[in-house]
């Protein structure tokens, strides 16, 4: 693993509203590194999206309260004003999002939203941005480049959407690119292609991904790390590896069963109880303690705090660090029984 | 592209015929209509026009001459053969072709129309693309503010108020003096500028309110955080808005000027304009079908032709649109 290139220092995101503060992202603290994939999971609602729109500026400041800070490339991204900020965006940190249906304009050419975006950050003439731009879409994986650069986004499917979009998003050699849900609303066999393809670009460009799902099998296949957030806050935060073989939250367990998985033949899936919280009403102590089954009697009274509990990495849990390797193992049992 | 016009050529002439047989219907064949004479012994319009006290064989002689005696669908099929060779019958009340007078009182009914659209959609565009950006200021609020009390005054209470306050008051404007632009120029710009800004209001206020709530809805499309993320400086962000934006604003525009090239009925009788408007309510009073069908038939043409050349514009500024 590289050298960190983006670093998140107890981020604060709260909106306030005529019906209380709605706390998106409270207290939220990690690193990623380059030449790696960061994956953030969590339900809808648990503020992944809003922890990087807020990176790039993207939030309407005057109607939040931020706090903390965000480090790239020397800079604190929270304190830099909107002029500051814009020739930091889509050249050393870029951003693809999840509907790649409503992501390009769709009254402008492919093309020429790329051209457009390789003109606002180098000086070059309109030719060598079209050559350029056709260079991008090729390396993407969109045939006939040069042909397809004259289609308006109408005429690409999703998939070629994205690609599109991802294209635009290398347009500069970003340090660290931010892909938000940008397979959610794919075709599953279409989902694979763009992953691999943003793995690739990771490897080819040496760059930092940070990758935010509500899907953890994506984070399994493609991720290093892995941060789990609940209600605006990281429950847990390891290695890939870490959290897939010993995962340590009740949360993250339920999520890790609610995948489907083709060695569990016949075995049902376990949705979590119940639904995310309210963020203006989250609840007192542990986020996450009116929907868990594990529950028992400071889990409503003290908040956990993100903290290694002997378990390798950090988790937010107040069960003792043997109950949860019971506990996951007693789960994976009666899964496995179910099963058979 | 030639096929699609084609057919709605065709379709517009269907419309246009409708439209001819709606009327005719509604001045011959409804009860109590002028051109039928129901219970009583003759049509009302031929006693109309006869006169006072007129002699039985008078209005025999009217009706003869009019033709009104005729079944009404030959009357009908004679008027649609004529109209197809631009002949659309005589007034019967000054025996004036009414092609010829229809003609007459286009150029100030464009003149109006035009003049009034060009106000309202600089005005318009101005106030909602300032409001939208500056939404929850001072200006957004005073300018939508302004905007409800302009889409709720009725275009004949500003107009008459207009006229008393310039005219009456201020004696600074003279109603009722109206030359054609080409013998006068100057003179006609006098007269034009407050039924221009009398017919502007309303609409200006209407398309600042609808050019802003475009603007706040595209500005929270995916599309525009992603010129914003790719790293466009915030004008290039608000030309790609305003692209969306104003679109339909193409749309509405077309419809409305085509609506008012028809004649724009109260502000050409506030101001006494001599246009399509105020021939048409004259033409009504007098139960004169010839007039009252050519009018219909313009302000229908307009409204046909409009929708057209919206759709076809349609197509070519958003891609997504194809002729089919």
């Amino acid at each position: 693993m590289g050298e960190p290139i983006l670093e998140v220092k107890d981020l604060k995101v709260h909106f306030p509203t005529p019906d209380g503060v709605v706390k998106a992202v409270d207290g939220l603290t990690f690193t990623v590194h380059r030449g790696e994939t960061f994956g953030i999971v969590g339900e809808s609602g648990s503020g992944k999206s809003v922890t990087c729109l807020t990176a790039l500026g993207l939030i309407k400041r005057e109607s939040a309260q931020i706090s903390g800070e965000v480090l790239f490339e020397g800079h604190d991204l929270l304190k830099l004003s909107n002029e500051d900020l814009r020739p930091i965006r889509g050249k050393g940190l870029s951003m693809i999002f999840q509907d790649p249906f409503a992501c390009l304009h769709p009254f402008y050419r492919v093309g020429d939203q790329i051209i457009e975006a390789i003109q606002c950050h180098d000086s070059c003439d309109k030719n060598e941005a079209k050559n350029r731009t056709i260079g991008l879409l090729d390396a993407v994986g969109i045939p006939q480049p040069d042909d397809r650069i004259r289609d308006y986004p109408h005429q690409f499917s999703g998939g070629m959407r994205q690609r599109a979009m991802i294209a635009m998003a290398l347009a500069h050699n970003p340090s660290l690119l931010i892909a938000d849900e940008p397979t959610t609303a794919l075709d599953v066999t279409v989902q694979a292609q763009i992953l691999e393809l943003i793995d690739h670009i990771k490897q080819e460009f040496n760059i930092g991904v940070i990758l935010i799902t509500h899907d953890l099998g994506v984070v399994a296949d493609v991720a290093q790390s892995v941060m789990v957030m609940y209600a605006g806050r990281a429950v847990e935060y390891g290695s890939r590896d870490e959290v897939f073989s010993g995962p340590l939250h009740p949360y993250t367990w339920g999520l890790l069963e609610s995948i489907p998985n083709i060695d569990r033949k016949g075995g049902r899936l376990v949705p979590i109880e119940g639904a995310p919280p309210s963020l203006i009403r989250v609840p007192t102590g542990c986020a996450f303690n009116p929907r868990c089954p594990h529950r028992f009697d400071p889990c409503d009274k003290d908040r956990p705090e993100l903290l290694d509990r002997g378990g390798g990495h950090p988790e937010a849990c107040h069960l003792r660090i043997e109950d949860k390797k019971r506990l996951w193992n007693e789960r994976e049992a009666g899964r496995v029984e179910v099963a058979s | 592209m030639t096929q699609y016009l084609i057919r709605r050529t065709l379709w517009s002439i269907t419309m246009l015929i409708a439209v001819t047989a709606l009327v005719f219907v509604i001045f011959f064949l409804l009860p109590g209509a002028a051109g039928n004479a129901g219970s009583g012994k003759y049509p009302p319009v031929a006693v109309r026009i006869a006169g006072k006290q007129p002699s039985p064989a008078t209005i025999e002689a009217i009706i003869d001459r009019l033709g009104l005696d005729r079944p009404v669908h030959e009357q009908f099929f004679s008027y649609l053969g004529n109209a197809a060779q631009g002949d659309l019958g005589y007034s019967y009340q000054t025996e004036e072709p009414v092609t010829q007078a229809v003609l007459r009182r286009l150029p100030p009914t464009i003149g109006l129309a035009l003049g009034a659209s060009v106000l309202w959609l600089l005005i318009g565009c101005t106030i909602g693309v300032i409001s939208a950006l500056k939404r929850r200021t001072v200006w957004d609020r005073a300018s939508m503010i302004g905007a409800l009390a302009g889409v709720s005054m009725p275009v004949f209470w500003i107009g008459l108020m207009a006229v008393f306050f310039f005219d009456s008051r201020l004696q600074i404007y003279d109603t009722g003096s109206y030359v054609p632009f080409t013998s006068n120029p100057l003179q006609w710009l006098s007269v034009m500028w407050l039924p221009w800004i009398v017919l502007a209001l309303t609409y200006a206020a209407i398309y600042s309110r609808m050019v802003r709530g475009n603007m706040l809805e595209v500005g929270g499309e995916d599309y525009i955080r992603t010129a914003r993320a790719k790293g466009l400086t915030e004008r290039s962000v608000i030309r790609h808005q305003l692209r969306s934006a104003l679109t339909p604003v193409v749309t509405m525009y077309g419809l409305d000027l085509g609506l008012l090239l028809g004649g724009a009925i109260i502000t050409e009788n506030i101001f006494n304009i001599p246009g399509i408007g105020s021939y048409t309510v004259t033409a009504i009073a007098q139960q004169n079908l010839p007039v009252i069908l050519g009018t219909t038939v313009i302000a229908s043409f307009f409204i046909i032709f409009s929708n057209l050349i919206v759709d076809v514009f349609y197509a070519i500024l958003d891609p997504r649109v194809t002729y089919s």
